[in-house]
């Protein structure tokens, strides 16, 4: 089948099998590889990205599903060779150390919005085995506290 | 997942004679359970239908004595409306709680209830709260709608589109997750009417089901101590490596308990 949807801005038409799922579309498709796959069954969340603006697990939906729809990605964030304020804040606190959550992480941040009283139960959707997550939810707080952070 | 076909209607009659015309379709809403499923090849339907685009089954309207919740209301919708959580503030935290924040943001109220899982939170809301459930031919009560396991009064080709809930005068809802999984163990919502207290569990059995003696109890003294000598029996509990029986019938006394000690309005 053919979709049609909008990848961090641009428009993409795919041709693709209505099993295809929307992290295969990003990654084997579009070559977006910041978007990882972690545990393909719906727990981990390194597979975060934005349909419409909100936070979902890419491995848990279809690209049929992202059919005439918004998606954004890691890759989508930084302006430039500017990093986000989350992505910058995740560098200046050391919120990661491998890595592979860290797109997914950051996807789900975005998405807390401002009346998330609690980061660590607003990021339960999101592993990560290497950093006992302090440094993750300092990261958050600290791009929640700046103005110009559009969380 | 074993391939199948797609299809996304426009309109309700339109998306039903595409389910009766093929041997094997399921009905597409967020799909938080459904695509799961599918990947563990535990279903292979030769096509999925998806509701995203039928008009009239979102929204959350809420009149003078019930809230009326489209079908493809997501659980996001439910948690955050600001219409709704003054009206029924203990089914916005129950659907702020369903999953995690990514999960809420895809699935749906109506597809959970179709789904019936046995560890679902919003079967146990619309069965204490005595909730209609209205498809696209006809309402059914909540108490007649949950059979078992995975299983509903709905017909294959039957779609919900809306539920009307009554507001009571207090409710609240007290679940104990699994700690990898957060699926309830077991999850009881207490809602308190005039003259009448209705007392749901989910999680614990194969399907949710009302607490006779709980709302017996409660009825009679709207407190936790009321709950004191009531013992819930573990027959028929589910019992699996996550818990026993034994405790399960022991967690729905004390969430009933932290329930009462909760409630809100």
């Amino acid at each position: 089948m053919r979709i049609a949807l909008s990848v961090n801005g641009r428009e993409v038409v795919a041709e693709v099998e209505p099993r295809t799922l929307l992290v295969t579309l990003l990654r084997e498709r579009l070559a977006l590889t910041g978007t990882h796959v972690g545990c393909d069954t719906g727990q981990c969340g390194a597979c975060t990205v934005h349909l419409d603006g909100r936070a979902v697990k890419s491995c848990m939906v279809l690209a049929a599903q992202a059919d005439g729809r918004h998606v954004t990605t890691v890759e989508g964030l930084a302006d430039g060779d500017t990093l986000h304020p989350m992505q910058q804040a995740f560098r200046e606190h050391h919120a990661l150390q491998c890595g592979f959550c860290t797109p997914g992480m950051v996807m789900a941040a975005l998405d807390l919005g401002a009346e998330a009283s609690d980061v660590r139960d607003g990021l339960d959707g999101n592993l990560c085995r290497c950093t006992g997550y302090q440094g993750i939810v300092e990261a958050v707080m600290a791009a929640r506290s700046r103005a110009d952070a559009p969380v | 997942m074993h391939p199948f076909d797609y299809l996304r209607p426009r309109g309700l009659a339109e998306a039903i004679d595409a389910f009766r015309a093929s041997p094997d379709a399921r009905w597409l809403a967020g799909g938080q359970t459904l695509i799961p499923t599918l990947k563990l090849r535990l279903a292979s339907p030769a096509l999925l239908i998806d509701l995203r685009d039928v008009p009239g089954l979102g929204g959350i309207r809420v009149e003078a004595d019930r809230v009326v919740i489209g079908a493809m209301a997501t659980h996001a919708e439910v948690a955050a409306s600001p219409e709704l959580r003054p009206a029924l503030p203990a089914l916005a935290t129950l659907a702020g709680g369903i999953g995690d924040r990514q999960v809420r943001n895809m699935g749906t109220l109506g597809g959970s209830i179709a789904a019936c899982d046995p560890a679902a939170d919003h079967p146990a809301a619309l069965l204490a709260l005595g909730a209609e459930i209205r498809t696209d031919r006809r309402a059914l009560s909540a108490d007649d709608f949950f059979l078992g396991m995975f299983e509903t009064a709905l017909e294959p080709d039957e779609v919900v589109t809306s539920v009307a809930v009554p507001r009571p005068r207090a409710a609240a809802y007290a679940r104990i997750g699994n700690p990898a999984s957060r699926y309830a163990l077991a999850g009881v919502f207490v809602a308190r009417f005039d003259g009448a207290v209705r007392v749901a569990v989910t999680g614990a059995a194969p399907a949710v089901f009302r607490a006779d003696a709980i709302e017996r109890a409660l009825s009679a003294d709207f407190s936790p101590a009321a709950l004191d000598g009531i013992a819930i029996d573990p027959f028929g509990l589910n019992e699996d490596m996550h818990a026993s029986a034994e405790y399960r019938a022991h967690l729905i006394g004390v969430l009933a308990r932290r329930a009462v000690s909760e409630t809100e309005i």
